[in-house]
């Protein structure tokens, strides 16, 4: 793509020379040398590690080089437009990196004396109310590594509440919409759950009707995502909410993407009694080619009492860590979450404000329901459910008649994108759309570049009709050309480290 | 339209670009488009949240929250237990602040992606040169939900439901193995140790296992910092009886150790956060996670994996991911693990490091660290009133200090120690009630001569104080 260098970076255990050394290791003073002697003689013989680990030997100015090279072979928000729906490919401000790299933070232990660490505490703290206030929830707990994460915590917490009840043995089932993320029916299974899949009407919303017949003495809840993964409002979702409680089951809201509704609709005010949220994606904290993220949780009040330990508390003058939490389901990793991620979306909150965020949820609706205008009537294209319905952060085109009339299907039209410098769309999800492209602009995008979008879709739309296979063997500008992914995988080939690569090829040559 | 504000985060947030946008849609403001919320889910107020700022006015508020934090440029602190002060070049630093690398998404267009795939691919494989295992995945969250997924992975593999853990475990990586495992009914079970030397209790284990174990799981360096030695009698007591071998890792102590591949592990995991990760109060961290090449624990292996292939014309090496059918996005409810975003900047940080360091810096790090905390159990163990290490046996760059006789508390030993600048090891008197007044003290390269002789110093003084 332009802006990549077009060559080859070899593998790091390519590269180097014996000998070399990438950094000096701190040396041990000659004191502790004396009085410890021969640190080898400090393992048992039978645990000492023989050879030494293969690992490359570079000098530092090599190492530099090769992942500043690798790094001009990627593809970033900063790099262009990134339209990766369900991703939230917004920009990911400095200013927050700038922050999370304070000393004052990265040099704090987890189990430092409270005294110690007031600070993030603090910082910790109000960020859970900030999110509590803005998804309508009551407490909010900032421990889960990512969406997927909160996901599980989330069917953890369904499981406690029913314990409690003693209701555990009958609510074996977890509902969730055809619609949904891929990571809503696995955290389910994770979570010890019989997952069930409920239909999409004709306007892509959950229909009642099947979801009235799923439903039974045996749900534990149902997932939901708002706006749904076509990026439209449920619009029975007071509806939904009714048939899943009085059914007694829990409503989850897969609050990945909130950046429509930021001070818009609030999950907690339309019933729900969990929600996630991706701090990495509705709040400007950078992806990191995936992860690390934070997917913080909000409950309502009667399931406050499951989150796990500890719980950030303020006296009114001091933060203190609480484990007296006795309902508590405990741990679902080490330590308090994370926290460096945490600080930059603490940041961005700042930077932004109540109005500010309000202003990303316009925009980026606008954005989406702008370029949907402009994409809709390209020839090949079309917009499957609920026409006419504004959509909300993201929409969803299908290339179905394209690839019927030209044998050009979606994935060959992302291929094709990416030759335009521009990153791909999310290709075939949600499942219930065929050929789907998933579209999701963001606020970080000025006009010009969503213009620019539409008529390189437009082109590539044309090139389908005049000389597909321009747009079959796409792409060509890329660092490499499509990859077979079956050789990837297949059990002959398959290679997962370098060790493994050096030896299939060995097996191959003979 | 009511005008919000411009802020430089929203280019299109001018009131002229709004107009011509929603002329070409067709309405008269954007509040239109949320015309589909039902009235009675508007939101009718503002988020009570702060004013907008700029950018020199959040520098200022953040780091004035933050100034009231001390840390390990403050005071001398003896803490590791799973989160440990580490030098980290300052070359990691700048290569993941690379924006095309840290503001790209998981790598699903491999084409676009060949530098974080390759970083990932490179990661990996330094995973399995120190582990000496084949296969590694690109990482899981933490070192505590990788041996909650390895254990799930064992019993999807042997259809047992129960797994022996030492009884030295860390206590968070023990509470989140049982949530990570109690869901689908499996039972986890402690096995004995030897209160003198902290070694697992072999005995006890050969009582405990049977063809009813799915997995058998040891920490080396164990949880208290000492080496576990039976490594090889506790393999193959596992596998006589079809049990699969997981041992968890400190990798920083691969240089000097014999890793876990040379011993039977069929999996491994670990905490990469010591590989070029700052501690950053216990979060990102980075969860190792490496096994066997055998088709059938790969095609079980959790999150996501990089692979390498060819273009389809042949011409080119290049990367992407593999086996993507194990995945939550194809297989959903059946899909091995949920894990979508994992921690793929702190792998590209790991990777880095490790490239740095090679091999014989890790050779020279492991004894560097070992040195030191030998040093540091040396002079502690002069003090009157402290037994350190409590364990007669190795030790890498943790281990527990006993202060039985000095008849004072862990606690309030802490306490005064904080006055003297130094902050003490981990109180684990509550999690092993059996080690008296116990805390788990930890000495890495960060720890200079004076830093060891300071503690020993203040341990003195304090307990020579009388309270
Ligand atoms: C709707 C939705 N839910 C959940 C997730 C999972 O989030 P994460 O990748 O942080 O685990 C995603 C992101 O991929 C998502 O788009």
């Amino acid at each position: 793509m332009p802006g990549h260098t077009r060559c080859n970076e070899r593998i790091i255990f390519e590269l180097g020379c014996s000998g070399r050394r990438g950094c000096i290791v701190p040396k041990v003073e000659k004191e502790i040398q004396r009085a410890v002697g021969d640190a080898k003689t400090l393992l048992p013989e039978k645990l000492r590690r023989k050879g030494l680990p293969r690992l490359p030997e570079l000098s530092e100015v090599e190492v530099v080089r090769h992942y500043v090279r690798l790094s001009k072979m990627n593809y970033g928000v900063d790099s262009g437009f990134y339209p990766l729906g369900s991703c939230t490919m917004k920009y990911n401000p400095k200013i927050d990196e700038a922050l999370a790299r304070l000393p004052s933070v990265t040099w704090t232990h987890p189990y430092q004396d409270e005294g110690m660490v007031q600070g993030i505490l603090e910082v910790m703290h109000r960020l859970s109310k900030w999110l509590a206030e803005i998804t309508g929830t009551y407490e909010v707990s900032l421990q889960p590594a990512a969406g997927a994460h909160g996901e599980f915590l989330g069917t953890l917490i369904m499981q406690a509440c029913h314990r409690l009840n003693d209701e555990l043995e009958k609510r074996t089932e977890l509902v969730v919409p055809d619609s949904a993320h891929g990571t809503n029916p696995a955290s389910g299974t994770m979570g010890g759950f019989n997952v069930v899949v409920v239909p999409s009407d004709e306007d892509g919303c959950v229909d009642l009707d099947a979801l009235e017949a799923a439903v039974s003495e045996r749900t534990a809840g149902l997932m939901l995502t708002n706006p749904n993964t076509l990026g439209i409002f449920e619009k029975n979702v007071e509806g939904i909410a009714e048939i899943i409680h009085s059914a007694g089951g829990l409503l989850y809201y897969d609050g990945a993407n909130l950046n429509a509704i930021l001070g818009k609709s609030r999950p907690g005010d339309m019933g729900f009694d969990i929600v996630h949220m991706n701090l990495h994606k509705t709040f400007g904290t950078p992806h990191g080619g995936g992860g690390p993220g934070a997917g913080p949780i909000g409950v309502s009040e009667e399931l406050e009492k499951f989150l796990p330990v500890p719980r950030v508390t303020f006296d009114g003058e001091r933060y203190h860590l609480d484990y007296d939490r006795p309902h508590s389901i405990r741990k679902i990793r080490a330590f308090y979450g994370n926290v460096g991620v945490l600080l930059k979306a603490f940041a961005y909150i700042l930077s932004l404000g109540a109005e500010g965020l309000e202003e990303v949820a316009e925009v980026s609706v606008l954005n989406a329901n702008y370029l949907m205008k402009k994409l809709e009537n390209i020839r090949g294209f079309e917009l499957p459910f609920a026409r006419g319905r504004p959509r909300k952060h993201e929409f969803v085109i299908s290339a179905k008649k394209l690839y019927k009339e030209t044998g050009v299907r979606a994935l060959d039209v992302s291929k094709r994108i990416l030759d335009y410098g521009i990153h791909a769309p999310t290709t075939y999800f949600p499942l219930i759309i065929d050929e789907a492209l998933m579209i999701e602009p963001t606020e970080s995008f000025e006009k010009e570049e969503l213009d620019r979008f539409a008529k390189v879709l437009e082109r590539i739309s044309n090139e389908a009709y005049s000389t597909p296979n321009v747009v079959l063997q796409a792409p060509k500008n890329t660092m490499v050309t499509r990859l077979d992914e079956v050789k990837a995988s297949h059990p002959k080939t398959i290679a997962l480290s370098w060790k493994m690569y050096l030896e299939k090829s060995e097996q191959q040559r003979d | 339209m009511t005008r919000l504000i411009v802020h430089p985060y929203i280019p299109n947030s001018i009131p002229k670009t709004k107009e011509e946008m929603t002329n070409e849609i067709g309405i008269q403001s954007t509040k239109e488009l949320y015309a589909d919320v039902p009235q009675k889910f508007r939101l009718r107020r503002r988020l009570d949240l702060p004013k907008p700022a700029s950018e020199h006015e959040v520098k200022r508020h953040v780091e004035a929250i933050l100034s009231k934090n001390k840390t390990f440029k403050d005071a001398s602190i003896f803490l590791g237990a799973g989160c440990w002060p580490h030098y980290v070049p300052a070359v990691v630093g700048t290569i993941i602040q690379r924006t095309e690398l840290s503001t790209s998404y998981t790598p699903y267009q491999p084409e676009a992606s060949q530098g974080m795939l390759q970083a990932l691919f490179e990661y990996q494989s330094m995973i399995c040169e120190i582990t000496a295992m084949e296969v590694s995945n690109c990482s899981m969250y933490d070192w505590a939900s990788s041996l909650g997924e390895a254990v799930r992975m064992t019993t999807r593999l042997t259809h047992r439901t129960k797994a022996l853990v030492p009884r030295i475990l860390h206590p968070e990586r023990r509470a989140t193995l049982q949530t990570y495992t109690r869901p689908i009914g499996m039972r986890i079970e402690p096995v004995k140790y030897d209160l003198e030397t902290g070694q697992l209790d072999v005995e006890d284990l050969k009582t405990k296992i049977s063809r009813k174990i799915a997995a058998v799981y040891i920490e080396n360096p164990a949880y208290l910092g000492f080496i576990e030695t039976q490594v090889e009698d506790v393999a193959e007591i596992a596998h006589d009886h079809g049990a699969l071998f997981i041992v968890g890792v400190d990798p920083l102590s691969l240089g000097v150790l014999k890793p876990p591949g040379e011993y039977g592990a069929d999996i491994v995991v670990g905490e990469g956060q010591p590989l070029g990760n700052p501690m950053n109060y216990g979060g990102p961290l980075l969860g190792i996670f490496a096994c066997r090449d055998d088709m059938r624990l790969i095609r079980q292996l959790p999150g996501r994996t990089v692979g390498v292939t060819d273009t389809l014309d042949g011409k080119k090496k290049g990367f992407c991911m593999v086996l993507q059918t194990r995945e939550q996005h194809i297989r959903r409810e059946k899909a091995t693990s949920n894990i979508c975003s994992n921690e793929s900047l702190c792998a590209v940080a790991a990777a880095v490091y490790l490239a740095l360091l090679g091999p014989k810096g890790m050779r020279e790090l492991g004894e560097a660290i070992l040195s030191k905390t030998h040093y540091a159990m040396q002079l502690l163990a002069k003090t009157a009133g402290i037994r350190a290490p409590m364990f007669k046996s190795a030790h890498f760059k943790e281990f527990v200090v006993n202060f039985d006789q000095a008849r004072e508390t862990v606690n309030n030993i802490h306490e005064k120690l904080l006055r003297h600048r130094v902050h003490g090891g981990k109180d684990v008197s509550e999690e092993f009630p059996e080690l008296g007044e116990a805390a788990l003290y930890c000495v890495t390269e960060m720890h200079s001569k004076e830093d060891i002789q300071r503690l020993a110093w203040a341990l003195k003084t304090v307990l020579g104080e009388k309270s």
